[in-house]
């Protein structure tokens, strides 16, 4: 079939937390270019299992870029070379024959590599756990048009929201920051009248879990946004620092 | 821990405190600039001798210098101090790197090029700063600020470092200068292009003409 | 034969439920604080339920396999959610919902249930909103609607193409609330693989740590099971990879019933197959059916490009059969046309089995009203079609952008192909009105049972019924068992049916790693898929159904015989993740072409093809099949119970969308 490739991998193996682990090749033959990039990693893990060796553990789920599962560092860029896509929807028509492509895990200390491509991102659960909600029991809720609440909100809300935790921001900030991550869902929470009696205590929290977990600090280099599949604002950033810091000097 | 200390230890809190110490640093760029541009009056230095006399004598003046220096050292040891932590979230690194398809290298680089600025600030500060304050040569009228100048930039070895350095400042301020109205979370959709105009011409202007100071006197193109 | 009894309460339709709710027994708070809940799954069903029980004061534990709640496969869910708010003026009610879904359900629910369903589904929405979830509003700042398939109302909310996504972060957010409080303990990467029933009442679960491939025991007082779909034993399908019937399957295999397991639904919007490389198939919301019109050429094997193709020689097949719903048809309707168009040789593309999804029409329609509002009403047509373009785009911007990374194609300009992809399923595990399967003290919600939708389910009613089972339904409900439990101190995991459990979920992983064949899970897998999708997929027959029973009985032993799961158990081991739930998929399979046999009746995802009237549609047989098929697993076979469905409220009557 024309437009199929062969291309070299470089894939990070590394069999458990504390074991080593290294970049090791793989050659990889008659590629379509209609494949998702997971799915080249389902030929070469076919591959690998009938010879009777280890195949390469990578989170992934929807495939459609959506749960966030999927988390590859490709050729020095989280999800790979494309603007607003995830690796799941990345596919081989972004590569040419002949190219070597570097696979790595999200690097960071507060993503710990579980195996080989697959690292632990539970630290965003616990920030989101620490006050990233807002304190309503089931059967609290008013009439859903009691509230009305201006479109340009609820539209900057929603573009905050569709954060899907990948953790790309992470991985591609040179401090490992995760304000992106955190931000989003700051500003998602603090747009929408609903969730502004919390506003204070969520900001406080939510950065002082963030800091615990050991992310590192922002140094507003863009390279979240820029990074980030959902394509989630760096206005979101400056608008944490200023609730933090209404939050932290004002506030009770 | 109280409020403060949680507020000042915590990310957002250091970033906080870089930013404001940051922007006070911009004013005195500012200030320093005008002054040290007096000397392209070329009226051999009279002028520029003059306003650094004013503004070494001037009490307010020399309030705000002990402010200045506060300021300053907040922001080399935080600067330091977030170089190093933040360097340690990423105890592997990733072979393969391709930061400049998502950021500029400068953004990614404040660290170094704070260091380096810091290393042109003590040749600096010894050069010119020690000598007006501590030493008796300049008050005590055996020479003047802008022949001290004159002679600091006789070495064309110096010349090179100021020029280089101002090429770091530029860059720090490039970055640094939005970084910080950001940081505060002083933006806004209507104002922040604005903001970054400024922030962009400043950085270019202000070291340029810091740079030409060296240039200008070590060819002799100003009397 | 066991009588099945679905605990429907007495009195009429609309009092049922209030009803039910004023005379159920409670437990006491300080009871609750002492009685242990287990939640698998953290879809909108599980991470609702978990949240909402937390909230009541019970001790609650959650279970997923993927690494965080928030990754369940909810997430995926486009275009919307139902609720009989009526905020359109447009005679929308809590009735109108009920019959809608019965009739979309070919009449095949039971009616107490679906009527709880419509009368909570207005609380969702408020729940929802108050958590933060970013619906889609108009300028007023009220909330905005759109219709789907199978209704003439506008009652679907939604927040752009992402509904799923921002019900299930809320939802997650309510859970993760109750895990930082201390309220639940939160088990991500970890699997349920069996339960223990002592006594006949589900006790507890056994759980496999993904990571590090522990065995892990979990005692509870319940057990609710919110963990999906089987779409998956198709292997190709709009299923996330992980998605698996183990859970449920497990359950089955300790007692509680199977319903309906044939009951599969495929959604008519997804991106047709492009090879044998592919993974997995992905929907486009079916919300874009309101503005793309579907259409194949008139003449067979016409291979121009579909711009090419003028106007009447286009064969606009839903407007022309189905002219009062038109495109809006339900899924089970538009799939089979688009298969029969298919079959009949109009079908385009490479494969030839697709149709056109063209959005031309609409830009054009919606061009023109934005250039009135331009003050510029004798644009040009290219100038109207751009301003349709942005239109367009703003409401299904991110499904385009979808659809041009996975085919290359712009369709902005060109139409989309679109082919029919197992998406639901219907059936699951038997539940009476509690949501209580068979087995006292084990719950299912959401997809995993079988309750609310018949043989077919409407457009965006999966994530209202997750989240009116575990936000509004089970709290209520599971007071009425643990009421009763309140004496019960917590079972020792020392306990021999723990013990027991364990010992099986070990022997059955150590089998399959010891096969050591030659063939890969996935090789076994897709061809599972291919037998289901071919014998038991849109169409069946009983010819087909008695060979795929064959063909899955041999492809199981040679399974059992060949299969290779690479590494061993202490590790992280994808591939034995694998394997483990496509022998579950192998059973299921099984019963669901028995199933599929059994009900000899073509009924809204189930078409058999003896059963259809002269044109071609779904021919029903009430008279003999107006029951729930429950299979009980018997170890060698299974057994069919029947719970006949009593239509007292709608009068039962032929499909009909002309």
């Amino acid at each position: 079939m024309s437009g199929n490739m062969n291309l070299t991998l470089k894939v990070w193996r590394q069999q458990s937390l504390n074991a080593p682990g290294k970049l090791v090749d793989y050659k990889v033959k008659d590629i379509s270019e209609d494949m998702s990039f997971l799915e080249m990693f389902d030929v070469l893990n076919e591959e690998l299992i009938t010879k009777g060796d280890e195949p390469i553990a990578f989170d992934h789920d929807c495939r459609e870029g959506i749960c966030g599962s999927c988390s590859m560092h490709i050729n020095g860029r989280p999800h790979g070379p494309l603007k607003g896509v995830t690796t799941c929807q990345l596919h081989m028509r972004s590569f040419k024959d002949g190219d070597t492509i570097v696979v790595e895990p999200w690097r960071a200390n507060a993503f710990p590599v579980i195996k080989d491509l697959s690292v632990d991102r539970s630290a965003f659960d616990r920030i989101i756990g620490s006050g990233g909600y807002i304190s309503v029991n089931t059967g609290n809720a008013q009439d859903a048009n009691s509230l009305p609440i201006p479109k340009d909100d609820a539209d900057e809300a929603f573009m905050s929201a569709a954060c899907i935790g990948c953790g790309a921001c992470v991985a591609a900030c040179v401090n490992s920051s995760a304000m992106l991550f955190v931000s989003a869902k700051v500003s998602q929470l603090s747009l929408l009248p609903q969730g502004k009696p919390e506003t204070d205590q969520r900001v406080l929290a939510m950065v002082n879990q963030m800091d615990t977990e050991g992310f590192g600090a922002c140094s507003n280099t863009g390279a979240c946004t820029a990074e980030c599949p959902k394509e989630i604002s760096q206005g979101n950033i400056a608008r944490m620092n200023r609730l933090y810091l209404a939050a932290s000097l004002g506030g009770k | 821990m109280n409020w403060f200390t949680t507020f000042i230890t915590s990310s957002i809190g250091k970033k906080i405190v870089m930013a404001l110490t940051g922007l006070f640093l911009i004013t005195f760029l500012l200030v320093h600039c005008s002054v040290n541009a007096c000397i392209f009056f070329n009226d051999g230095g009279e002028t520029f001798n003059e306003v650094a006399e004013f503004f070494g004598s001037n009490p307010v003046i020399r309030t705000m210098e002990i402010v200045l220096f506060i300021c300053l050292i907040l922001h080399i040891i935080q600067g330091l101090v977030l170089w190093g932590q933040n360097g340690s979230k990423r105890p592997v690194k990733y072979t393969s790197k391709n930061g400049a398809a998502n950021s500029t290298w400068y953004s990614r680089s404040m660290g170094l090029l704070g260091t380096l600025l810091l290393m042109f600030l003590i040749v600096h500060l010894k050069d010119f700063w020690v000598v007006s304050r501590f030493t008796d040569e300049i008050t005590g009228g055996s020479t003047t600020l802008y022949a001290k100048m004159n002679e600091a930039f006789d070495n064309i070895w110096v010349v090179v470092l100021y020029v280089f350095s101002m090429f770091s400042l530029s860059y720090h301020l490039l970055h640094g200068f939005q970084s910080a109205f950001r940081t505060m979370g002083w933006t806004h959709r209507k104002y922040t292009p604005l903001i970054k105009a400024v922030g962009a011409g400043f950085a270019v202007l202000i070291p340029f003409i810091f740079a030409m100071m060296p240039i200008v006197m070590h060819f002799n193109l100003i009397d | 034969m066991s009588k099945l009894d679905s605990k429907i309460p007495e009195g009429s339709i609309e009092q049922k439920w209030t009803k039910y709710k004023s005379t159920v027994s409670l437990v006491n708070p300080s009871n609750k604080r002492n009685l242990e809940i287990l939640v698998v799954g953290s879809g909108l069903a599980g991470a609702s339920a978990a949240a909402s029980l937390a909230e009541l004061g019970y001790k609650v534990k959650c279970y997923c396999f993927q690494d965080s709640p928030r990754r369940a496969h909810s997430i995926a869910a486009q275009g919307g959610i139902n609720a009989a708010k009526n905020y359109q003026n447009d005679g929308d009610s809590v009735y109108r919902l009920f019959y809608d879904t019965v009739k979309g359900g070919d009449y095949r629910s039971r009616e107490g249930n679906v009527y709880r369903l419509a009368e909570i589904s207005p609380n969702i929405i408020d729940q929802c909103v108050a958590q933060g979830v970013p619906f889609a509003r108009e300028y007023g700042g009220m909330l905005s609607n759109r219709s789907f398939g199978g209704t003439q109302v506008q009652r679907t909310f939604y927040a752009a193409g992402q509904t799923g996504q921002q019900l299930l972060l809320g939802a997650y957010s309510a859970l993760e609330r109750q895990i930082g409080m201390g309220n639940v303990t939160m088990y991500s990467r970890h699997e349920m693989l069996d339960v223990v029933v002592i006594d006949e009442k589900a006790r507890g679960i056994i759980v496999r740590n993904l990571i590090t491939g522990a065995i892990e025991r979990h005692f509870g007082h319940a057990v609710v099971l919110c963990t999906g779909g089987y779409g998956n034993v198709f292997y190709l399908s709009t299923n996330a990879m992980g998605c698996n019937v183990t859970a449920a399957w497990k359950a089955h295999k300790r007692g509680a019933f199977m319903a309906n397991p044939c009951f599969t639904q495929n959604q008519p919007t997804c991106i047709p197959v492009s090879g044998d490389h592919q993974s997995k198939l992905t929907l486009m919301s079916e919300s874009l059916r309101n503005d793309g019109r579907i259409w194949v050429p008139k003449v067979q094997g016409d291979t121009r490009k579909p711009t090419d193709i003028p106007e009447e020689e286009r064969d606009y097949y839903l407007e022309r059969r189905y002219p009062a719903f038109g495109n809006l048809v339900p899924r089970d309707v538009a799939s089979r046309a688009a298969k029969e168009r298919c079959d009949a040789g109009y079908g385009v593309g490479t494969s030839k089995m697709a149709v056109y999804l063209d959005f031309k029409y609409n830009m054009m329609r919606y061009g023109r009203v934005e250039a009135i509002k331009n003050n510029n009403p004798n644009a040009d047509d290219e100038t109207i079609l751009s301003l349709g373009k942005e239109v367009v785009k703003e409401k299904y911007g991110n499904l385009f952008d979808m659809y041009k990374q996975i085919t290359g194609e712009n369709p902005y300009e060109t139409p989309m192909r679109i082919y029919p992809a197992v998406h639901y399923t219907m059936g699951g595990l038997w539940v009476d009105y509690n949501l209580m399967t068979t087995v006292n003290g084990l719950y299912s919600l959401g997809e995993s049972n079988f309750s609310d939708h018949g043989a077919n389910r409407l457009g965006a009613s999966a994530l209202m019924q997750g989240l009116a089972d575990g936000y509004f339904v089970i709290p209520y409900t599971i007071g009425s068992y643990l009421s009763n439990e309140i004496m019960t101190k917590p079972i020792s995991t020392d306990h021999e049916a723990f013990v027991e459990a364990e010992n099986k979920v070990k022997a059955n992983i150590n089998a399959l790693l010891n096969i050591k064949g030659t063939r890969s899970v996935d090789y076994f897998h897709k061809r599972l898929g291919k037998i289901m999708w071919d014998k038991c997929g849109m169409a069946r027959n009983a010819e087909g159904l008695n060979s795929a029973i064959k063909d899955i009985r041999a492809l199981k032993d040679e399974f059992w015989k060949d299969v290779r799961v690479p590494g061993f158990n202490e590790e992280f081991n994808p591939e034995l993740e694998k394997a483990s739930r496509v022998a579950d998929f192998m059973e299921l399979g099984e019963l669901m072409c028995i199933d599929a046999l059994n009900r000899d009746e073509s009924c809204g995802g189930h078409f058999r093809e003896e059963f259809q009237t002269e044109d071609g549609e779904a021919l029903r047989d009430d008279e003999n099949f107006a029951y729930v098929a429950a299979w009980e697993n018997k170890g060698n076979g299974w057994d069919l119970h029947k719970e006949e469905l009593k239509f007292e409220n709608i009068k039962i009557a032929n499909r009909s969308y002309k």
